[in-house]
């Protein structure tokens, strides 16, 4: 997840300010004010240098450049830039902190959710499908919290 | 000559024109490793296979939360030291005199459940913060902590010297501290303060604690126990 403006991101220049609650399904770049809730559910989410964000946030991937007060969950990554100012509860799968960067908060890794067995399926008297195995959680991913410098 | 000289300076360009702040560079840059041995105190509650929570007041750390997080346990981080220059906290006292309101810090920071945290990584701060905090913040991570919960605090001694520079700690293994010089941003944020530093220079050593004003400071605590080091900084590892 690159943290600058490209062609592929929907954009929010600076002068814009929104309140309200964002959502969509493409990769989004904010570069203004936004007050409220964002959620990107499938995708990225890049705030600016000149990003500042009142809201709680939800999006696949989040990288900060600018100013969050609100919580964050990220299903996969999220990366807080070395200009980055961050208030708010962090919940992801991986984390990158660059140097710089401000952080008040409570950071919470979370391990991959554990994916059901889809092998073969035995019906039973109603018929209605039981796992012929019992489903095996799925092996915690490897932390790869990282340190930019 | 001159052209010669336009000619040789174009190779140093990009360079920093003023030596001070090559120095200043060099100097934020630079880490020094160190042990601690009430770090490797702490660390063998690290492996408790029940996930911790840990909360640290030092300046922002990714390593920290790198080396917590990777062992299973919840990080809280909130930069005590950088919270307590905001402008807006001071005020005069009834004498006049210039001081910090340590109720709307406490209002702002620190602002936690009685009793939630199993761990509080305290570092440097009791020396660099300014002085109408020190015993509001100790009072106030008592409350925080779990009864038999550990807090970890560093203490310079007379031989540091009233320039002992303020670092911030990286943990790199269960004993091993990177020490990394910090300095002020507020002059990014918020503005300047008069609270103990000036943005430029970074946090100046606001007194240095003996024993006795150290086992004073924690005194509601249940036990304390000083690691002593060969770089004039004490080790204090405080339990609840």
């Amino acid at each position: 997840m690159e943290a600058q403006k490209t062609p592929e991101f929907a954009h929010i220049g600076k002068s814009v300010i929104i309140k309200g609650e964002l959502s969509g399904s493409e990769d989004l770049y904010v570069d203004g004010v936004v007050e409220g809730t964002i959620q990107m559910q499938n995708n990225n989410l890049v705030i600016g240098p000149n990003g500042q964000v009142r809201a709680s946030i939800q999006a696949k991937g989040v990288a900060v450049q600018g100013k969050v007060e609100g919580n964050i969950r990220a299903t996969e990554r999220t990366e807080l830039r070395k200009s980055a100012a961050v208030v708010g509860d962090i919940v992801t799968q991986r984390i990158a902190i660059e140097e710089g960067a401000y952080f008040k908060g409570k950071v919470d890794i979370q391990r991959e959710a554990p994916k059901p067995v889809i092998s073969s399926l035995k019906l039973d008297s109603h018929g209605e499908g039981k796992p012929a195995t019992a489903p095996v959680a799925a092996t915690a991913a490897a932390l790869s919290t990282t340190v930019s410098k | 000559m001159a052209s010669v000289t336009h000619s040789f300076m174009k190779l140093f360009r990009g360079s920093p024109t003023n030596p001070a702040e090559s120095l200043k560079t060099v100097h934020s840059a630079q880490r020094l490793t160190r042990r601690s041995s009430g770090l490797a105190e702490l660390s063998r509650a690290f492996k408790s296979e029940e996930p911790l929570c840990i909360l640290d007041i030092g300046y922002t750390s990714a390593a920290n939360i790198r080396y917590l997080t990777e062992r299973g346990h919840k990080v809280y981080s909130e930069d005590l030291l950088e919270a307590s220059t905001d402008p807006a906290l001071v005020m005069a006292d009834e004498r006049g005199q210039t001081v910090l309101d340590s109720k709307r810090f406490l209002a702002e920071n620190l602002v936690f459940s009685a009793a939630q945290f199993d761990m509080v990584l305290c570092w440097n701060l009791a020396d660099y913060l300014d002085e109408s905090l020190v015993k509001p913040v100790v009072g106030r991570l008592w409350t925080t902590l779990k009864p038999g919960g550990m807090l970890l605090a560093f203490f310079h001694t007379h031989e540091a010297g009233p320039d002992a520079p303020c670092y911030r700690y990286h943990m790199v293994t269960g004993d091993t501290l990177e020490m990394q010089h910090i300095e002020a941003r507020r002059d990014q944020r918020k503005g300047p303060t008069r609270a103990g530093h000036s943005a430029k220079a970074g946090f100046r050593l606001q007194r240095v604690f003996n024993n006795r004003h150290i086992e004073n400071l924690f005194r509601d605590f249940t036990s304390i126990k000083f690691f002593l080091t060969r770089d004039n900084v004490r080790e204090v590892l405080v339990v609840r």
